[in-house]
């Protein structure tokens, strides 16, 4: 489980808190979808927790335990995180980047050993890239990509999985394996924290939403209640509706024209 | 990469560092070579290979070790495949700190550090640099800053020069064009406890700018101390090539173009890409400076002019697929 206890972050040189003291949790077990407009603090939350940007304020816990106690590796074995952007100057084989994954137990000093080795090949079939472990990085199509550091991000072995808009550029098809993947790995046990601008996707798979506006919790809770016109015409600014998806009678947005 | 690959990387340089002793204005053959080597028979092959030759190809191997391996921990740290010490101006501080060392009349022993105090200020003044211009992450912009840098100290050995005494110009010359041809044991046996402490250092460290190649967020993510990690292998980097140039002055480019050839030969890894920068480093080094010895004899080459004529071919290439 994590959870961020009334954090706040002020990037230097800025009058304005990026985050004004945002208190959410994400439960084992549960895919809790982080959602809100641009700038509304969403990647400064990943930021804060991968220790990017000191905190001004507040706490982040991982089962309990502040991550200011833990050790940067401890944090790792516990937390994976998958930020927004990630592009390699050198490309690696698919394999090799997912080893990277162990880095956190491995260090500098300790050679791989048998352990290490099921966890990279239990990580690679989980994220279902076991035909593409001898296939260079940059060789890899959008979706590939995703999954592959999907199963570099499950190598590090923690519970807590943490991606930062891993959909961005996939088409729907390679979209909809990444959020099955994402609500599998959730009911396996995992702590899956997603953030993400796609609302009616996380609508359907999301067990929790927590939508952001400038920097604080403007709402939170099951989609239904968080997907409502009300709350999030304010959020974004933009005339919508909120109806039911036909298919599975999920909330589905709706934007709509201005006139 | 497999051990048959590893061993042809060290038989190409074994067989390398074996022609550069033999062929010279004074051309060795293979039987004399052999006594000569052995301290056996006539007195002038011996003395050839022993004071001249040997000497002169075991610091090629070791500026060419030491600058193969500060590119590859550059580049993979800065996630710039053009980074290398000479175009970032580490190369040309550590020049001005050596050329300031020798006029302050220090030895051998402490040029290095000299010049690594040069190498670090030019360093920093290049992260400035690219830092008030908005981007650090920028790889383009960072080696402008770099290249500014390196185009100062030059200057600032020029103003050296221009109040000099002739042998100081000379000096200062010689640091600009890079050479290993007035190689002493003493300047070897310094030079290759450098090597072995910064290389290995940078060998263990190898696995940190592998995670450092995925970039700062993504490091940050697996639990490394990204700021930490990245000032430690510009330290090592910097004193490696930093002792180089106080060995042998601006040899360019070697740092650009080895990493790249040993990562075409199939090495992703850095413990390994570093390895094979050394062995292959010190290869190119070896061949460019026999180069510059048969091309126009009884003259020379100088050693740095010969690399740049290799490595401005090759930056011009990646810098196209950069853009």
């Amino acid at each position: 489980m994590i959870e961020f206890d009334d954090v706040a972050v002020r990037y230097p040189r800025s009058t304005m808190s990026a985050l004004g003291g945002v208190t959410l949790a994400a439960s084992r077990g549960l895919l809790t979808a982080i959602v809100g407009p641009n700038g509304s603090g969403k990647s400064t939350l990943v930021r804060a927790l991968i220790g990017r940007i000191p905190l001004e304020r507040g706490e982040i816990r991982v089962d309990g335990l502040a991550t200011t106690g833990l050790s940067r590796a401890e944090l790792a074995r516990r937390v994976a995180v998958i930020t927004q952007r990630e592009e390699l100057a050198f490309p690696l084989l698919v394999s090799e980047y997912v080893a990277l994954g162990r880095f956190p137990h491995l260090g500098i000093w300790h050679a791989a050993e048998a352990n290490d080795q099921r966890a990279i090949d239990a990580s690679i079939d989980a994220a279902g890239v076991a035909a593409l472990r001898e296939r260079r990085i940059d060789a890899l199509s959008g979706g590939e990509w995703q999954r592959v550091r999907l199963a570099r991000a499950l190598a590090q072995g923690g519970d807590v999985l943490v991606l930062d808009e891993p959909t961005t550029f996939l088409d729907i098809g390679h979209e909809m394996s990444v959020f099955e993947l994402l609500h599998g790995l959730a009911r396996t046990g995992k702590a899956v924290l997603l953030i993400s601008h796609q609302l009616n996707l996380v609508a359907r798979f999301a067990d929790q939403l927590v939508l952001l506006h400038r920097g604080a919790v403007a709402a939170a809770g099951p989609p239904n209640s968080v997907m409502r016109a009300e709350i999030l015409e304010r959020v974004y600014e933009w005339p919508l509706v909120v109806s039911r998806d036909p298919a599975v009678g999920a909330p589905t947005l709706v934007p709509l024209r201005r006139r | 990469m497999s051990a048959a690959r590893w061993l042809g990387l060290v038989i190409v340089l074994v067989a390398a560092s074996l022609l550069a002793v033999a062929v010279g204005t004074v051309s060795i053959p293979i039987p004399a070579l052999w006594n000569a080597l052995r301290r056996v028979g006539d007195t002038m092959p011996i003395m050839v290979v022993w004071t001249l030759r040997i000497p002169r190809v075991a610091l090629a191997i070791l500026v060419g070790a030491g600058l193969g391996m500060s590119g590859a921990a550059l580049q993979g740290t800065m996630r710039n495949p053009l980074a290398e010490p000479y175009l970032l101006g580490v190369s040309g501080g550590a020049a001005v700190g050596a050329v300031l060392g020798l006029a302050l009349g220090l030895g051998v022993a402490l040029l290095p550090l000299a010049a690594f105090a040069g190498a670090v200020i030019a360093v920093v003044i290049a992260f400035f640099v690219a830092h008030a211009a908005g981007a650090r992450g920028d790889p383009r912009v960072l080696l402008m800053a770099g290249v500014v840098v390196g185009a100062f100290a030059n200057a600032a050995i020029m103003v050296v020069m221009a109040n000099a005494e002739p042998n100081t110009i000379r000096n200062a010359l010689w640091w600009m064009m890079g050479s290993v041809g007035d190689a002493t044991w003493g300047q070897i046996a310094n030079l290759a406890g450098y090597v072995l402490l910064g290389g290995g250092a940078l060998i263990v460290v190898g696995r940190q700018i592998d995670v450092l190649a995925l970039g700062e967020d993504a490091a940050a993510g697996l639990g490394l101390d990204v700021d930490a990690a990245i000032r430690r292998v510009f330290l090592i980097a910097s004193l490696l090539a930093a002792a180089t140039v106080s060995a042998a002055g601006l040899v360019g480019f070697v740092g650009l173009v080895v990493p790249h050839l040993v990562r075409a030969a199939g090495v992703r890894k850095h413990r390994e890409l570093l390895v094979g920068s050394a062995i292959t480093g010190a290869t190119l080094v070896v061949l460019a400076d026999l180069l510059g010895r048969v091309l126009r004899p009884p003259g020379e080459m100088p050693l740095g002019a010969v690399t740049a004529l290799i490595g401005v071919p090759f930056f011009l290439v990646k810098l196209r697929r950069l853009v």
